[in-house]
């Protein structure tokens, strides 16, 4: 933005400056209608998954994570809830010790004397801002959770690596060259572009369970390598890179290997980039193709893992919100850092 | 040439991992001569290409001529064209429950809806949002960023937070019965859940086809807007007259990319409806195909292959269109 702006001048800058016209007004009540859009689920789901189980249900439910407060009044084994009751026009703060009926009987919880009779129609609980912590505790030590983040970091990690060797590997060759079928192949694999993999799923399974990889972490990595999506886009940008850099290199005796690892791949880290950001994302949050090609449990990945929990313990929205927060933390944290290339990235290249 | 000068212990390491790699592959070099070396930098990519993208390419067409419940090929009798009969037998097609393969024709039926609704609700929405990111305004790249965000995320994901928003407990019924209105249980709903998964569906891609047509947007020539304000053209004739028909290509692959993925819905919906629920409401062709060679102990490959074959066919007319499109464009 440019300097010297005064921010009210910023806030209410318009196309034409001095007139608020009506447009202006439709186009902002647009992009803050969609950006609320946008943020309310994620943000509520976000708070609610600090909520403790027995307020998660809550309905209505609170904005703000809060849970009845317990006490240990002396006196009493078990810990009491806290009540606010009205007592001769005063509120004031007091200990449920039982319920009867309409009637409940309460203490003093600072000076438990005799119990007190009370209406419950002047009573209500009170309510504390409470971190259900144990929502994002308890799956790292009662469910596998941790295995499958270990799995998808795993996969997430390994895959990106590989798919941008092997893919800038194949684009140094299709760009760098001129060789027998250079055409030939280029078009052969930019045309899988045209075949998703829903269409080739059920043979993509055979295959895997031919050459034994079935069930298996590899049975995901191995096949998703080969991106036709990385070759062009590799491509297309070593094409840029000056020959005159290469031959220079050939004339120093340079292995072509050594051409490739020491001046094409340095000189291609902006698209090296893009493409990692994607593999990264697109590894991540897969999750049909590895739906189909695992089947035990130790060997899910977070996104299979969710989709299993939420199966299981269709109740316990808690554990299912806290452990969601976990597989969307990091995918934000690379958007807050990255926004700006990945944005530019997928608007010059059309791809996600 | 100069080699960087490895200081840090990574930078050895690699240093040393690569001397590893490198000693057979100048030895392929100096044996085949540079000339063949290209061939040998494809490799990689042509075998893997070819084991996980050709070979099943090639069974795909060959497994919807095969029944049986066998995997291999070799173990699958040859059974012609029984499996598209089975798939495509019908009374009235507008009925699915007259089809020998009903659920693959409810499939069928809600798939088409989906498309249709969603392709109109998020090129709309997309096209809206991008002609006013278009201009110039304060704080653009933070709506952007805002509108892209869910683009990002995983399906799962997406599916568990908006079932917990749509949950008989949820957000949305806790601001409805603050209007006065009695909650309801959208997703127990056939209409309701459908109307959500398109809505959920726009939710999470319209981002990014606000961003394709954005790019495009931003393409169109200024010096022409400047010529139209001489002109005292108003917004609307603006708008009608010089945007849309600059975009009009830029739409066009933007529509077929949007039809693509339609088709393909699966993921997001198979999570929010757990399945395809309630009934057959949201069941969409991908979940058929799943359910048909995965999802249960009958593993009908064959039909499965074929119901595929018969998706592919038509996602491939749609690519072939967009090929073209993207061609003309560049013309």
């Amino acid at each position: 933005m440019s300097q010297g702006l005064s921010p009210i001048a910023f806030l209410t800058r318009t196309r034409r400056p001095g007139r608020i016209g009506v447009t202006d007004i439709l186009s902002w009540a647009w992009l803050i209608l969609g950006t609320i859009a946008v943020l309310i689920p994620v943000v509520w789901a976000g708070l609610s998954s600090f909520k403790p189980a027995a307020e998660i249900t809550r309905f209505p439910p609170t904005l703000l994570p809060r849970a009845a407060v317990q006490q240990t009044v002396p006196g009493f084994d078990a810990p009491l809830s806290l009540w606010t009751v009205d007592v001769d026009g005063q509120p004031r703060e007091m200990a449920m010790v039982r319920r009867i009926g309409l009637k409940a009987q309460m203490v003093d919880p600072s000076n438990p004397g005799p119990p007190v009779s009370v209406d419950v129609k002047s009573m209500s609980p009170v309510q504390r801002l409470t971190i259900a912590t144990e929502n994002y505790t308890d799956p790292l030590t009662r469910f596998d959770f941790l295995t499958f983040l270990k799995n998808s970091v795993f996969v997430t990690f390994v895959a990106t690596l590989l798919t941008l060797v092997v893919n800038a590997l194949a684009a140094f060759a299709l760009s760098k060259y001129r060789f027998r079928g250079e055409k030939a192949i280029f078009v052969l694999i930019i045309s899988t572009l045209m075949i998703p993999l829903t269409v080739v799923m059920v043979p993509a399974y055979l295959v895997v369970v031919g050459v034994g990889l079935v069930d298996s972490l590899w049975g995901i990595i191995i096949p998703t390598i080969a991106s036709p999506t990385g070759v062009f886009l590799l491509r297309q940008y070593m094409l840029t890179i000056p020959d005159e850099l290469i031959e220079a290199a050939r004339v120093d005796a340079a292995s072509e290997f050594r051409i490739f690892w020491r001046i094409v791949l340095p000189l291609t880290a902006p698209a090296l980039a893009v493409l990692a950001i994607f593999s990264v994302l697109w590894r991540w949050n897969d999750f049909l193709w590895p739906l189909i090609v695992l089947s035990s449990r130790e060997n899910f990945t977070l996104q299979v893992g969710l989709n299993a929990f939420q199966g299981e313990f269709s109740v316990q929205w808690n554990y299912i919100l806290a452990m969601t927060f976990l597989s969307l933390a990091p995918v934000t944290v690379v958007f807050l850092f990255l926004q700006k290339y990945i944005t530019t990235g997928i608007a010059g290249t059309g791809m996600k | 040439m100069s080699t960087p000068k490895a200081t840090d212990f990574g930078g050895r390491a690699l240093d040393f991992v690569m001397g590893i790699v490198e000693a057979p592959i100048n030895g392929f070099e100096r044996l085949m001569g540079r000339k063949r070396m290209p061939y040998l930098f494809l490799a990689p990519n042509l075998i893997l290409f070819g084991i996980f993208t050709f070979l099943p390419i090639a069974i795909a067409v060959g497994y919807a001529f095969t029944g049986g419940t066998g995997l291999f090929v070799s173990e699958r009798p040859f059974v012609g064209f029984d499996n598209f009969r089975q798939l495509l037998q019908c009374e009235d097609y507008l009925r699915p429950g007259s089809c020998r393969e009903s659920l693959f024709w409810t499939a069928v039926w809600n798939t088409l809806w989906f498309v249709g609704f969603n392709v109109a609700a998020t090129l709309l929405v997309a096209l809206v949002t991008a002609l006013i990111l278009n201009r110039a305004m304060a704080a653009r790249g933070f709506f952007r960023a805002m509108f892209f965000y869910p683009v990002l995320l995983s399906p799962v994901v997406i599916g568990l937070i908006w079932k917990w928003f749509l949950d008989r407990n949820g957000l949305l019924n806790a601001f409805l019965q603050m209007l006065g209105v009695p909650p309801e249980i959208f997703l127990l709903d056939v209409g309701w859940s459908r109307f959500f998964v398109v809505v959920v569906s726009v939710w999470f891609h319209m981002g990014f086809y606000t961003l394709i047509l954005l790019a495009g947007l931003q393409a169109i020539p200024k010096d022409l807007y400047e010529a139209a304000s001489i002109d005292a053209a108003s917004p609307r004739r603006t708008l009608f007259r010089i945007t849309l028909p600059l975009l009009g290509p830029n739409l066009l692959v933007v529509l077929i990319l949007l039809m693509i993925r339609s088709v393909q819905i699966f993921d997001e919906a198979w999570v929010l409806t757990n399945g395809g629920g309630p009934g057959t409401a949201n069941s969409f062709i991908v979940q058929y195909i799943y359910q048909m060679a995965f999802g249960s102990d009958l593993r009908l490959f064959g039909l499965a292959s074929a119901a595929s074959v018969l998706m592919g066919l038509v996602l491939l007319a749609l690519t072939l269109i967009q090929l073209r499109l993207g061609r003309k464009m560049e013309s």
